[in-house]
């Protein structure tokens, strides 16, 4: 039978779902049109069960007895007064909850139920007419992507049809050019002409048809998500109208010289694995990855960050023999969160909404996991509506000696985790193009929902089976899904798998669509044979799906196989090595912006207390505490800090090893507004940034290794590619220099939007991502001001650099000025910075950064609860001497500076030497917070509380 | 040497801070999975202390708690009797307190060891937060003694909380009434200086800022907040500030666990 359980609160208990849903309706502005919101849980139960059992299943289990009540029948009574919305998944969308709920009626002795679904009922009271509810439903209570409201009844979906296997040829031999791109297209390859040519030219000399399946693995593994086809191409590249490099190969010739030339002795294994590999102490080695999942999440926030996470999460576990995961970061770039609902383009979600919805995504995949979010950021920008960046990285930790890995000739081809389904087919190739106004409808099914407690049952029992030495190798099913992972794994071996074997979620899977289908929740292993019997004993006790679908042959082959007939044999060579080198142009011009005038203000106060409260400055608690960042015990330094917990913090530091002192910093540099000037100052200002904050905590970059994440425009435009290349060659000329060495990095370009009418490009954005190991995190020190009387130094230069600053952005400019680094100077800076910290000497440091040295004292200042006084007289003066204006020593966010509350100043000085440091004044004991201009005037007149309330207003009840 | 189980399942994850925690408090500790139990491999008997740690069994879905709470009931019921009435100890942290309380096992006032006599139902603010807490000890019959978790333990602690559905509700006022006459409400939410303040010095919105409760033994004690996650000065959000060095105040509790099983059993 058939049977539906609905379950609400009780009268008289708090009903919080509803209540935080009647605040989200009310922030649309239906302020006095909803009285009330009721929530209503829906059970839908199929299978061979009677009334009686019914009731036991939803007494024991699906109700609180305490605040809880059910029916069978409906609340037909209740919902007179409302309007009722009730939301249901699509069919073939994964229901999260559908697995535990069915164990968890088994375990009360109920075996006939088959399926169980759930869906959400939302009843509505108020004044409101049926177009606004259905305003409201499309804005907050469902996604079209993977949802629908109900018409009727909730009902389950039958299951589809069994497959009726045929196998599919693609005519190729005998296309035309204009053929072979329309093949391209509606095929969702994402393959260009010259691809698709050399794919023709491949069978002509086979002289046969591709099979569909291997026009699919070819397209998945030579995708640009896939094989970095424009980092790795040849670039023409155009400056000043003149032809200035030749590049072959843009990341060999910039980011991966740089780890080169370095040669660190403790960079274990870099830019092969899934993620990059260095040394932690002598018993192991960590690992640090980030990764991005921006059109996934522009379409469906909750389910495309959540399986972001989920995917990094499966890069360290797909490291080397397996890394165990134990921190994550997540960074992210949206619109303003006040943009107008009038102005967004047709197909796109609101910023708000999509903020929303990917914090909950990253919170509740990661927090389920049980792994700590401690390190991030969060930056606004009009040109981030259609097209948000959500980068997700995780660090592992892993013995020394499982650090590499390596697949034998005869070993099996093993799956285990998820079952496979229709969700995440094309996600490789999706996300190597552009984002329309249609992709919500095109490629709905490239987005998916995760399963955070599949993904921990299955690290539990990869971890076990690591340590008992079941396996030679194992990698990650993400884009590409097993067309990726047994491939890669397989490259220099060949493999035959039986693809009727792949475990699925549902009947109706044609042979391609679940070798290609990105389903979450999966890795792929290299088995020994003799290993498989107690490899499958050690999964099974955790309840964990083990399926051998195929073999390591040694032939060099793909040879893919369903139901006995050969689906696909392509060579191993030609499938890794046969895309053709991309040929680029690429041009950089200047771009001029409009400069604003700098008025000279008698009084800056006004534009202190306003610039806290922009976006980019404003505090992100609102974020951050709906992360788990102390789970696993590590946490030393919090991304909160201060006398109330709650000051931005720099770097986060995390002990892995729970009896030793010894931890691992991160940070993160990130700044789309210089990008906007100048691609190449601003990776330098990011690379700059990433490396202050690893030393403003203690730490010392040269025991420092970072990752990039390019998100970029549509490259296949010369102006897009010439910034690229720019902020390329920033990476190598500032990293080398440093002495920072790169260990592993990702692109995602074609980050465009088009409305059908314009393409708006997201600016060139770079994620520089730190890590550092610190030696006795018992030296770490935060950035709240700590005492009454410290004297507190600027060290570092400032220059008239507020082009792309967020004082020149509260304004409505970009300006033209954008800060510049030297990185010569830098390292002596950053190495003096350390060691005067290691001794002692500092008592809080603070790096500047977006809001320039005034953001940096406030937030020290309100962070410790304790007043400042700083006169800006003894601030250093320009080599040239022009004057310099209040405004600019304040806001402009020149590299390389900190704000240092020195405890012992004799030493600090001292260690210091001819650094260029400068006492701006002291920490007082009251609120009050006074900075003095270049001519002793009062500039600044406010109180901390004063200060604090303004950064913490913007994000503080969303 | 005492010896505790740390039970897991899918979705548990503070299972190995907190084996380490009773490690660093002198016991020795096993990670067992709730199928090793229910299959037999492993058995409860074997050990002195049973501590049901944090995380999101089976991804909190249906209801946090709810579905191992329910294994518990149905699948090894007579371990766990057995094992209270042994005079053992168990201590059940953050989802391992809604275990406890969602299979009938805390408070247990009907002592029928399946009565459920209150919830950890949905925080106020409908979702997850991370913050440090301070808590007070309940004066009186439960904080003068009978808990075997929290004797002599210091009147105000600092630790944090991680969760989304941590607002304690007794069933009724009755019960109510009697978890305060008995003693058996441990901690309460409170503020820096003891006394209570609303959100979000209590997080979740939990009936008279209640944060940990005992049974009437006292044997079984369970709490939201993480103790196992402040055993050293180094896990406090201010150790930069106030230099204190040495253990943190949630090494007091699992020191008294292993003092009381090596005394006693």
């Amino acid at each position: 039978m058939f049977c539906r359980v609905e379950v609400k609160e009780k009268d008289g208990f708090y009903d919080a779902v509803g209540e935080s849903v009647k605040k989200d309706i009310i922030d649309l502005g239906f302020k006095n049109k909803v009285k009330k919101v009721r929530f209503v849980y829906v059970y839908l139960l199929e299978g061979d069960i009677n009334e009686s059992e019914v009731k036991k299943i939803s007494e024991e289990l699906l109700i609180d007895p305490v605040t809880q009540e059910y029916a069978i029948k409906g609340n037909a009574a209740l919902e007179k007064e409302f309007k009722v919305v009730e939301v249901a998944y699509n069919p073939g969308v994964m229901d999260p909850v559908e697995d535990s709920a069915k164990k968890a009626i088994q375990d009360i002795g109920i075996n006939g139920v088959r399926t169980v679904n759930t869906a959400k009922k939302y009843l509505l009271k108020g004044r409101l007419t049926n177009n606004e509810i259905h305003s409201i439903a499309e804005k907050v209570l469902y996604n079209k992507v993977i949802q629908h409201i109900v018409k009727g009844a909730s009902t389950i979906y039958p299951e589809p049809p069994p497959y009726q296997f045929k196998p599919v040829n693609i005519n190729i031999l005998k296309a035309s050019d204009k053929k072979l791109k329309d093949i391209s297209k509606i095929g969702q390859l994402f393959l260009n002409l010259e691809e698709m040519r050399t794919i023709q030219k491949y069978f002509r000399k086979l002289k046969r048809n591709p099979t569909d399946c291997e026009l699919e693995t070819l397209a998945q593994t030579w995708s640009e998500h896939c094989k970095h086809k424009t980092f790795r191409g040849k670039i023409e590249y155009v400056e000043k109208g003149f032809l200035r490099h030749c590049i072959d190969n843009l990341l060999k010739s910039t980011v991966m010289k740089v780890t080169e030339e370095l040669n660190r002795p403790w960079c274990v294994s870099v830019f092969k694995d899934n993620s990059g590999v260095i040394r932690f102490d002598e018993k192991y080695n960590v690992c640090f990855k980030v990764e991005t999942h921006n059109h996934p999440s522009a379409l469906e926030p909750y389910g495309g960050a959540g399986t972001g996470v989920g995917g990094v999460i499966r890069d360290s576990l797909g490291t080397g023999l397996g890394a165990k995961p134990i921190i994550n970061t997540d960074v992210f770039c949206f619109g303003p969160p006040d943009y107008p609902y009038k102005r967004l383009p047709k197909g796109v979600l609101h910023p708000k909404r999509v903020m929303k919805g990917v914090v909950a995504g990253v919170r509740d995949y990661a927090n389920r996991m049980g792994i700590p979010t401690s390190n991030g950021a969060v930056l606004f920008d009009e040109r981030f509506v259609g097209n948000p960046l959500v980068f997700c990285g995780n660090v592992g930790i892993l013995p020394k000696e499982k650090s590499l890995k390596k697949a034998k000739k005869g070993d099996l081809a093993v799956v285990v985790g998820g079952r496979t389904g229709r969700d995440g087919i094309h996600g490789a190739t999706f996300s190597s193009g552009e984002l329309t106004h249609k992709s919500q409808e095109l490629s709905g099914s490239a987005v998916q929902i995760g399963n955070a407690i599949t993904e921990k049952k299955m690290t539990d029992a990869i971890l076990e089976a690591r340590d008992r030495n079941l396996y030679h190798a194992i990698t990650d099913c993400g884009a590409g899904g097993l067309s990726s992972a047994i491939g890669e794994m397989g490259e220099n071996l060949g493999v035959d798998a039986d693809l009727e074997k792949i475990p699925l979620k549902y009947k109706g899977l044609s042979y391609t669509e679940s070798w290609i289908s990105e389903a979450q929740e999966r890795m792929a292993l290299a088995v020994d044979p003799e290993k498989i019997d107690e490899l499958i004993s050690v999964f099974e006790k955790e309840n964990v799906e083990v399926t051998v679908i195929g073999r390591f042959t040694g032939n060099k082959h793909l040879r893919l196989f369903y139901r006995g007939q050969c689906v696909a044999n392509l060579d191993m060579e030609f499938l890794h090595n046969g895309v053709p080198d991309l040929v680029r142009k690429a041009v950089w011009e200047e771009v001029k912006h409009k400069e604003p005038v700098i008025k000279n203000k008698k009084d800056l106060t006004k534009d202190l207390v306003s610039l806290l409260s922009t976006p980019n400055i404003a505090s992100k608690e609102w974020i951050i505490r709906q992360y788990d960042h102390e789970v696993q015990g590590g946490s030393v330094l919090k991304p909160l800090q201060g006398i109330k917990n709650d000051g931005p913090g720099d770097a986060c530091i995390t002990r892995p090893i729970l009896s030793s002192k010894k931890g691992i910093i991160l940070s993160c540099g990130i700044n789309p507004d210089y990008g906007k000037i100048d691609p190449y100052w601003m990776a330098a200002s990011v690379i700059d940034e990433a490396l202050r904050q690893v030393v403003a905590v203690g730490g010392d970059i040269q025991k420092c290794a970072i990752l990039d994440n390019f998100c970029w425009g549509n490259t296949e435009r010369p102006d897009r590619l010439g910034g690229l290349v720019r902020a390329a060659m920033a990476c190598y000329d500032i990293a080398k220099v440093y002495g920072v060495p790169f260990i592993s990095g990702k692109d995602s370009l074609n980050n465009e939007y088009s409305t059908g009418k314009e393409i708006i490009a997201i600016p060139p954005t770079l994620l520089i991502s730190a890590i550092a190991v610190m030696d006795d995190v018992s030296k770490a020190i935060t950035m709240d001001a700590k005492k009454a009387g410290h004297p507190v130094y600027m060290a570092g230069l400032t220059g008239d650099e507020l082009g792309g600053s967020q004082y020149y952005k509260m304004m409505g400019f970009i300006g033209n000025n954008v800060p510049r680094v030297d990185p010569a100077y830098g390292k002596r800076m950053m190495i003096g910075l350390s060691s005067a910290i290691k001794s002692g000497a500092v008592a809080a440091c603070h790096d500047c950064s977006d809001g320039g040295a005034v953001a940096a004292l406030a937030e020290m200042a309100f962070a410790g609860g304790l007043g400042m006084e700083i006169k800006l007289g003894n601030f250093n003066r320009p080599k040239a001497q022009i004057l310099f204006q209040d405004e600019v020593l304040l806001f402009s966010e020149s590299n390389t500076r900190f704000i240092v509350e020195v405890a012992d100043e004799k030493k600090f000085v001292r260690l210091m030497g001819d650094l260029p440091i400068w006492k701006l004044g002291h920490v007082k004991n009251d609120r009050t917070f006074k900075i003095f201009g270049i001519y002793g005037k009062l500039k600044i007149n406010t109180e901390i509380n004063k200060l604090k309330a303004s950064w913490q207003a913007p994000f503080k009840n969303l | 040497m005492v010896r505790v189980i740390v039970l897991r399942t899918a979705g548990t994850n503070c299972d190995r801070e907190t084996a380490f925690a009773f490690e660093e408090a002198g016991a020795s500790s096993e990670l067992v999975h709730i199928n090793k139990l229910s299959s037999g491999e492993k058995k409860l008997s074997d050990y002195h202390i049973l501590a049901i740690p944090g995380g999101f069994s089976y991804g909190d879905d249906i209801a946090s708690g709810k579905i191992l709470a329910n294994e518990l009931k149905f699948k090894i019921e007579e371990g766990i009797k057995q094992f209270i009435l042994n005079g053992k100890p168990i201590i059940g942290i953050c989802n391992g307190f809604q275990i406890l309380v969602k299979a009938g096992l805390l408070p247990n006032l009907s002592g029928d060891f399946k009565t459920i006599e209150a919830t950890l139902t949905l925080n106020d603010s409908a979702k997850f937060e991370s913050r440090w807490v301070y808590l007070r000890r309940v004066k009186g019959q439960g904080g003068t003694g009978k808990c075997v978790w929290t004797k002599g333990i210091k009147d105000l602690l600092c630790l944090p909380v991680a969760h989304g559905e941590g607002k304690f509700i007794p069933k009724d006022k009755n019960i109510l009434a009697r978890l305060k006459k008995e003693g058996l409400i441990i901690f309460e939410y409170v503020d820096e200086n003891g006394r209570y303040k609303g959100y979000p010095y209590n997080p979740n919105g939990s009936v008279e800022n209640i944060a940990g409760i005992c049974d009437k033994t006292g044997q079984i004690f369970g709490l939201m907040p993480h103790p196992e996650r402040y055993i050293s000065y180094l896990q406090h959000p201010r150790w930069t500030r106030i230099g204190s060095r040495g253990r943190g105040d949630g090494f007091a509790i699992f020191k008294n666990g292993v003092e009381f099983a090596k005394k006693h059993l």
